[in-house]
């Protein structure tokens, strides 16, 4: 077994409903989760939409899986990187996104924020480090 | 296979998951248990009702690494190991446990 830590990175960049992309890209990052890597998500563009509170799905008939996106922070998903730019050209900020946190087991479990707001340069520079980028 | 719990009839699926997680009731976990041979104590519905609750909050069936780590902080750290919880369901925690919860396979459960 090798004992090599890559840098996984998830780019989300469809809105969650009209496409399976979204989806996807949840089901992946718990599934991968599972096998001890460093792994980052990153939501661009319409991707954003993915985060926000109160979703309703009633209408589209399609499950609302935005609650899942709380237990993140249960597989070890701990940097969730959100473009400062892809957000406002949307009409949104971060108090139109959940409260995503992880629980630190070696401070007493004290819940720590796992959204990181970036700005383009930044969020280009993230891709960049990453080892691996898988693209939705 | 369908099953049969006070003469009213859940749909399964091929692998024996309730098809509709929201009929579950605790018989269905009772004749589950039977079929399998195994008395449920109430240490086996502490996990039961813990993996329905996961689900109504995070609408996924919890990784059995992340399901240990929640039992051990909620009902103490010896019981948050996967001896512990192979010891109650044998078939192991995830596949079992959320078999009788009525919940769905596991995401990522192989």
């Amino acid at each position: 077994m090798s004992e090599t830590i890559k840098n996984f990175l998830y780019l989300n960049r469809k809105a969650p409903y009209g496409t399976i992309y979204a989806w996807e890209s949840l089901e992946v990052v718990l599934i991968g989760a599972a096998f001890d890597q460093d792994v980052s998500l990153a939501f661009v563009d319409d991707g954003v939409f993915q985060l926000t509170k109160s979703q309703n799905t009633s209408a589209v008939g399609m499950k609302n899986f935005s609650p899942t996106y709380a237990a993140l922070g249960d597989y070890e998903v701990k940097k969730i990187f959100v473009e400062k730019e892809s957000l406002e050209e949307r009409g949104l900020s971060l108090d139109d996104l959940q409260h995503l946190t992880w629980e630190d087991e070696d401070e007493d479990w004290a819940e720590k924020d796992s959204i990181h707001l970036v700005n383009r340069a930044e969020m280009a520079a993230i891709m960049d480090d990453a080892d691996v980028v898988f693209s939705f | 296979m369908p099953i049969e719990v006070n003469g009213k009839t859940f749909e399964t699926d091929e692998e024996g998951y309730l098809a509709n997680i929201n009929e579950w009731e605790p018989g269905v976990a009772e004749v589950m248990s039977k079929e399998d041979d195994l008395e449920l104590t109430d240490e086996h519905w502490d996990i039961i009702n813990y993996l329905r609750e996961y689900y109504e909050e995070y609408q996924i069936a919890p990784a059995v690494r992340v399901l240990t780590k929640a039992v051990g902080k909620k009902f103490g750290k010896d019981k948050g190991n996967s001896k512990y919880l192979y010891g109650l369901f044998p078939y192991g925690p995830a596949k079992q446990a959320c078999r009788y919860a009525g919940l769905p396979k596991p995401t990522g459960c192989v």
